[in-house]
């Protein structure tokens, strides 16, 4: 049964290719899929009848015992036929259907997946996976019934559809979750054997039945049935009368037996299913569309069913069985046989067609057959079924059982009208009529007609065999209890037959047929637009759809405010309503507190203070920058005298670039930040700081405070030395014992490069720094052969190659600095070599890949300082985007590399060499990742300064000549 | 574990200062907050630390005498964190200054404008789930009329 699963998922899959292949003969290949799961499930009969049930298991989710088991009993067994059988006929009958259309691979391909969703929905055990099958056919169905895809109205039916049917089986799944929880176990076989009973079991099983109303068409749920009927008719007959809209009535088949008893059941199964057969039955009686006749003439009988195999005895049962073998047969050959008139007259409204009949024989025939076996007419299944299911009520009713006398009256009634609508389809679409014009019919190939003709065949043949019928369905029946509590036990059994003499169950048969034919003669003409209900359940589904927008735009428009401060503020304000209360409730104010740990401390605290209060209410953004450095200095002082030289070196440095980034950019806007750019709301913003600051603070003494355990960082000394073979710690720390931490912020470093190169260049990211160390001639040559402009052709002679820095040559006189030049000339080498010094140092001394790639850094703002941006360029050894791409290159090689050899990622090797003069030498490969740390550092430097530096010179210097050009025109 | 008061006073003071300013409008402001708070942070860093001791270098002494070198692996690595972010808010407010001659940031339009939908919204959805055309009575005629309506419309 797995294996038909496979087939049936291999099968949807290759579709669409065979569909691209042979058209709509592809739809043949399909057909077989099914007719094979067909055959397969036909050859397991023997086992299934002899009470051996197949069972095949797979476990999925081993934590949670799920398992796609599927288990084949008789009641499982009969959907598996009615799904793959009338599948493959409705399959063959697309071919013809769809004959000359373009696009079919997806809807053959869902179609095909639909069945299977079908298949495992009935045969699985698994109460979980029945409810993911459940979504699943909801899911395709959704796509099926959209098929018109460019029709609004095909498009609105099938999201009405996908709501009502998902909101249903979403309830379905508390349902579930609550029944798993309840019995221990999510087999299906293990809960119904030992039922668990409880007020929280009927709570679930309300929430079950609620997804079997809605999947199965029941008021209040019913209205998208007949929506659906913007499908294409083969979807319809096989979804909404043979497959899906069973999904429901299985479940309740499936719960029947054991639940009835329960006391949510009959109220809901018994009102709700009978009210809905009357309900269907009559708006059947109004239609005019032969497809919407058939459509609420479906919502009446899956009330019919739901009544009968929900009502939970023996006879019942057995009858309900068979009614929902006939209802399969005979309803998907009547959605089958409509499909044919519209397709062949391209209408299908019964006050356009006239004299079919006569000219249509065998279609005609097939379609009376199968009228016949709805409104339960000898000799076909309906009858038998029909007949079974009211002596099974009668019996209850007349035991004194309350909602069988319900259940008696609902489905007399509701046959009345099965029999009015169902004269009224053979007339509307047989008959000749007076005033109607007869129609021409261009009769249909024998292929696309055979579909129905067999199953109506199968309504007759099915009729005969009522007896085998009968020993194929007992093994159901006899799940269920005799007779209802406080009804005598029937004498024997009841039994399906054809003929089983004139009992009052044959009598009411006749009488409810009879009554029907005088009504359609009274409703031929349409019963008028009058409702049945003051309110439409559309109406309602609309309303809440409409309720739901409005809730989500209020909710929208109230968190989503579209305002930078408001976020923010409202982020700090989670940050001290959840930090700060868990903070007054905590016991840990314990901590050790000393007024200061050293002198310097002191010393700065109000220097830092003094500062950042400063900082935020500058009026220039100058001040506020430099305002901000100072606390930065702070950080060096504090790290500096707290035992911490890595950071202190590393601040400082970081602290120069921010300054320098900062001055590149202020220089372009400025520098007053004026009242307009709204400092509102002063008051409620400094509280707010003030809130953050003291929680911050509470957080710092209860974090300290509650320190219990011996730091894991002292044995990092001992670690760095012995694993990791270097003596400075922190950097130890850094490239090897939390190496992932480096690389996450190596990631997010070429990201923020990235991003930065991105804004300011906007277009051309791989612009790289303009080279003027060529002579200008072979410059030229060289972007002819490349195609590229010459932005820089205003170059007045060839640079000279004696100067101190090249670059200066093209910087304005005015803006030169000889001197400076000079300096940076002399510094430049030795700068990169003492970052080379720190890199390789390392390890055992302070220094490492941040401070050197920020000390190679400073060496090319230098340049660029001194040489502007021709300088930088002709600084720079490549692109920015090399040095990050190749940096974060090692530094992901040196995680991977280890796993080639069986190590985790980012494992150290070390060589040792004794060499002579050199004497021992140690290399970690580690310091490798360290050289990756290094050049990305660099590549973000560099970025910064060709971005926020060079570009936005030359976006500068372009805009002035631009401005100059034109005035230059506008004055000649 | 043992801590400095003044210490933890710098960090509140900077943290409120860099809450005050990060809730302004002006760009250049919430980057002066973001440092400010980058600076806050790393000093929890550092209170975290506790008390200070020898720097953390292997053989200069007992692992109980120097400073905890985790927090301050954790600081480094935030430093350059927010130089990069840092460089990347300067982008952004040139960039901002380019398009705009401004470094403020004004409210989401698209948001402002759903606020104002919403007042509207009833009216509109109503027309967008009223039933026009399920009268159609057949599969195959009434495609192609429905393609041209659709066409027609514009949608």
């Amino acid at each position: 049964m797995l294996l038909v699963l496979v087939a049936f998922t291999i099968g949807s899959l290759a579709l669409p290719l065979l569909v691209r292949a042979w058209g709509p003969r592809a739809f043949f290949g399909a057909a077989a899929v099914s007719f094979a799961a067909f055959l397969y499930t036909a050859a397991l009969s023997p086992r299934v009848l002899a009470g051996d049930i197949p069972f095949e298991s797979f476990t999925w989710i081993e934590p949670l015992d799920i398992a796609l088991s599927m288990r084949m009993d008789t009641l499982s067994w009969v959907l598996a036929l009615i799904v793959t059988g009338v599948g493959a006929l409705v399959l063959l009958y697309c071919r013809w259907y769809f004959d000359g259309k373009e696009d079919l691979g997806q809807f053959a391909a869902v179609l095909l997946a639909f069945a299977g969703a079908m298949y495992g929905l009935v045969l699985t055990d698994d109460v979980v996976v029945l409810v993911m099958f459940w979504e699943v056919t909801s899911v395709l169905s959704y796509l099926l019934i959209g098929y018109y895809n460019r029709r609004a109205a095909s498009r609105r039916a099938a999201l009405q559809a996908l709501l009502v049917t998902t909101l249903g089986g979403l309830v379905m799944l508390i349902g579930v979750v609550l029944v798993v929880v309840q019995s221990g176990t999510s087999s299906l076989s293990e809960i119904l054997a030992d039922p668990p009973v409880s007020p929280v079991m009927t709570a679930a099983l309300v929430l079950l039945l609620v997804g079997a109303l809605s999947k199965s068409a029941i008021f209040p749920f019913h209205f998208w049935l007949p929506g659906a009927m913007a499908a294409p008719t083969p979807v319809s007959a096989y979804l909404h009368a043979a497959a899906m809209v069973k999904a429901g009535i299985y479940l309740v088949a499936v719960l029947a037996p054991v639940f009835a008893e329960n006391p949510a059941w009959h109220p809901i199964v018994i009102g709700l299913g009978g009210f809905t057969m009357l309900l269907g039955g009559w708006q059947a009686l109004r239609e005019t569309d032969l497809k919407r006749l058939l459509a609420y003439g479906t919502v009446s009988q899956l009330g019919f069913l739901m009544v009968v195999l929900g009502y939970g005895t023996q006879d019942a049962a057995l009858a309900g069985l068979a009614l929902l073998l006939s209802h399969a047969l005979f309803k998907s050959a009547l959605f089958l046989i409509v499909g044919i008139i519209d397709h062949q007259l391209s209408t299908r409204d019964l006050r356009e067609i006239s004299g079919l009949g006569r000219q249509a024989p065998v279609l005609a025939t097939a379609a009376i057959v199968s009228i016949a076996s709805m409104v339960g007419i000898i000799p076909t299944v309906g009858f038998v079924a029909k007949e079974g299911a009211l002596a099974a009520l009668l019996y209850e009713a007349l035991g004194g059982s309350a909602w069988g006398l319900v259940a008696l009256l609902a489905v007399v009634l509701g046959s009345v009208l099965t029999a009015a609508y169902g004269i009224r389809f053979v007339w509307g679409a047989f008959w000749t009529k007076r005033d109607i014009a007869r129609v021409s019919w261009p009769a249909p190939s024998a292929g696309f007609a055979s579909a129905p003709v067999v199953l109506a065949v199968l309504s007759l043949a099915a009729g005969f065999s009522a007896p085998l019928l009968d020993v194929a369905f007992a093994r159901y029946a006899d799940l269920a209890p005799a007779a209802s509590p406080g009804v005598p036990t029937p004498e024997h059994p009841a039994y399906l037959s054809l003929w089983h003499g004139f009992e009052p169950a044959l009598w009411i048969s006749l009488g409810t047929i009879a009554l029907g034919a005088v009504l359609f003669v009274f409703t031929a003409r349409g019963v008028g637009r009058r409702r049945v209900l003051p309110f439409t359940a559309v109406d309602a589904y609309n309303g809440s759809l409409r309720m739901i927008e409005r809730l989500s735009v209020l909710t929208t428009t109230l968190v989503q405010r579209g305002s930078l401060p408001v976020y923010v503020a409202t982020i700090f304000l989670v940050l001290v309503a959840g930090e700060g209360t868990a903070l007054l409730a905590s016991s840990d104010w314990q901590a050790d507190l000393d007024a200061f740990h050293t002198p310097v401390q002191l010393a700065v605290a109000p220097v830092m203070i003094a500062a950042g209060v400063i900082a935020v209410r500058a009026r220039k953004r100058y001040t506020g920058v430099v305002l901000v450095s100072v606390t930065g200095l702070g950080m060096v002082v504090l790290f500096a005298t707290s035992g911490a030289p890595d950071l202190a070196l590393t601040q400082i440095l970081v602290e120069t670039v921010t300054l320098v980034a900062f001055a590149l950019v202020l220089r372009r806007i400025p520098s007053r930040l004026g009242a307009h750019n709204g400092s509102s709301f002063a008051v409620g913003r400094a509280i707010l700081a003030v809130l953050v600051g003291l929680t911050m603070a509470g957080v710092a003494i209860v974090a300290t405070g509650a320190r219990v355990d011996v730091p894991i960082s002292l044995a990092f000394p001992g670690l760095a030395y012995e694993i990791g073979h270097g003596k400075n710690v922190v950097n130890v720390a850094l490239v090897d014992l939390r190496g992932w931490d480096t690389m996450g912020e190596l990631s997010v470093v070429v990201l923020a490069a990235t991003g930065v190169a991105s804004l300011v260049f906007v277009t051309n990211r791989s612009e790289t720094l303009p080279q003027i160390t060529a002579p200008i001639i072979q410059r030229a040559q060289r972007a002819v052969r490349r195609r590229t402009p010459l932005t820089e052709a205003d170059v007045e002679g060839a640079p000279s190659r004696t100067a101190w820095l090249v670059g200066g040559q093209r910087v304005r006189p005015e803006n030169r600095s000889i001197l400076l030049e000079i300096v940076v000339r002399i510094l430049f080498h030795s700068i990169i070599i003492v970052s080379l010094y720190l890199l390789f140092a390392g390890h055992n001394l302070p220094g490492g890949g941040f401070a050197a790639g920020l000390v190679a850094g400073m060496a090319l703002v230098m340049r660029y300082i001194a040489g502007g941006r021709y300088e930088l360029g002709a600084a720079a050894p490549t692109d920015a985007g090399r040095f990050l791409g190749i940096g974060m290159g090692i530094a992901v090689a040196c995680a991977i590399i280890p796993l080639a050899f069986g190590v985790e990622p980012l494992t150290r090797a070390i060589f040792e060499a004794e060499i002579p003069v050199l004497g021992h030498i140690e290399f970690v490969t580690s310091t490798i990742f360290d050289v990756g740390v290094y050049l990305v550092v660099i590549g973000l430097v560099l970025d910064v300064l060709r971005s926020l530096g060079a570009e936005v010179d030359r976006q500068a210097n372009a805009a002035v000549d631009s401005v100059a050009a034109r005035e230059g025109g506008s004055r000649s | 574990m043992n801590v400095s008061i003044v210490l933890i006073v710098i960090m509140a003071v900077l943290f409120a200062a860099g809450v005050y300013a990060m809730l302004e409008r002006s760009l250049t402001r919430v980057l002066i907050g973001f440092l400010l708070l980058g600076n806050a942070a790393n000093l929890l860093l550092l209170v975290g630390m506790g008390r200070p001791g020898i720097a953390p270098f292997y053989g200069d002494g007992e692992p109980q005498e120097m400073s905890d070198p985790l927090p301050q692996a954790l600081t480094l690595t935030a430093i350059v964190i927010t130089f990069a972010i840092s460089a990347f808010l300067l982008a952004l407010i040139y960039r901002s200054w380019q398009l705009g001659q401004a470094d403020t940031f004004d409210e989401d339009e698209a948001d402002v404008a759903l606020r104002e939908r919403g007042m509207r919204a009833d009216d509109e959805m109503d027309q967008e789930i009223e039933p026009e055309d399920d009268d159609a009575t057949s599969d195959f005629l009434a495609s192609e009329a429905a393609d041209d309506r659709t066409k027609g419309s514009g949608s």
